[in-house]
């Protein structure tokens, strides 16, 4: 997975998940939630998908968002980042 | 919108895991026509899939630049990289999201999604953003697939 795989992820959907099963998991089990489009940069990759991209927001201080890989479909994966997470907050759009 | 030439000068080919092996007959297809009508073609995917035409075409004859999928892009988001076509091959889910980011990141682009695999009608509706669509079940044989693909691009049909 790149740099991301080499940071401390949890896999909230695995291996197989669709990017729609994603994008509704994060609209519907998270309080806060953003939007970004493709090539957004997160945890220093660009992000793959159709837009928008949902990125969730937990305890203020945990991200999580989809992670695509050409053989493996569309991970579901939570970092906490709290860095990340102010940059997200400053630079994605919010849900209404 | 930008006119898009009739061949372009650029092409990017995107593709997706090496699971079926029609997709690999028919990026070679696909790169070869490009190419001999003068287009300059990256062919960009995962380390295996790229392997898979490195090993089969020792002396480029069908291949001519590669790039790793994550690579490629990060250039063309960067805008170190374009081009006049992007051809996307998909027999998954990711691949669409692929299809969908290159899209987003090349809007005036011509953009042609080869959707095949063993059940490729459900793949092909969640499409759901501007781009021309080939669509045909394609696992293993090739041929049909590359009667429309010939068809969309104008190529003459080749009998071999």
């Amino acid at each position: 997975m790149g740099c991301i795989e080499n940071l401390k992820y949890e896999m909230i959907l695995p291996l197989g998940a669709s990017f729609k099963e994603c994008r509704e998991y994060a609209e519907k089990n998270f309080k806060e939630v953003w939007y970004v489009d493709p090539g957004y940069k997160l945890f220093d990759e660009y992000i793959i998908g159709l837009p928008p991209i949902a990125l969730g927001i937990e305890d203020g201080k945990k991200i999580i968002f989809p992670y695509t890989k050409p053989c493996h479909g569309t991970y579901l994966l939570r970092i906490e980042d709290l860095d990340e997470v102010e940059r997200v907050r400053k630079t994605a759009r919010k849900k209404k | 919108m930008t006119e898009i030439p009739a061949t372009p000068e650029k092409a990017i080919i995107v593709l997706g895991c090496p699971e079926a092996p029609a997709q690999q007959a028919l990026a070679f297809h696909v790169a070869y026509n490009l190419k001999k009508r003068g287009t300059n073609v990256l062919i960009a995917g995962n380390p295996s899939v790229l392997n898979l035409l490195k090993v089969s075409d020792p002396e480029k004859h069908y291949i001519t630049d590669t790039m790793v999928l994550e690579k490629c892009i990060a250039e063309v988001v960067e805008k170190k990289k374009d081009c006049d076509l992007c051809v996307v091959f998909a027999h998954n889910d990711a691949a669409i999201a692929y299809a969908a980011t290159m899209r987003h990141l090349l809007p005036e682009r011509r953009l042609v999604v080869i959707v095949f695999g063993k059940d490729p009608g459900p793949l092909a509706d969640e499409i759901n953003f501007p781009c021309e669509k080939i669509v045909d079940k394609a696992v293993h044989n090739p041929m049909q697939l590359k009667a429309k693909i010939n068809e969309v691009f104008g190529w003459a049909v080749s009998r071999t």
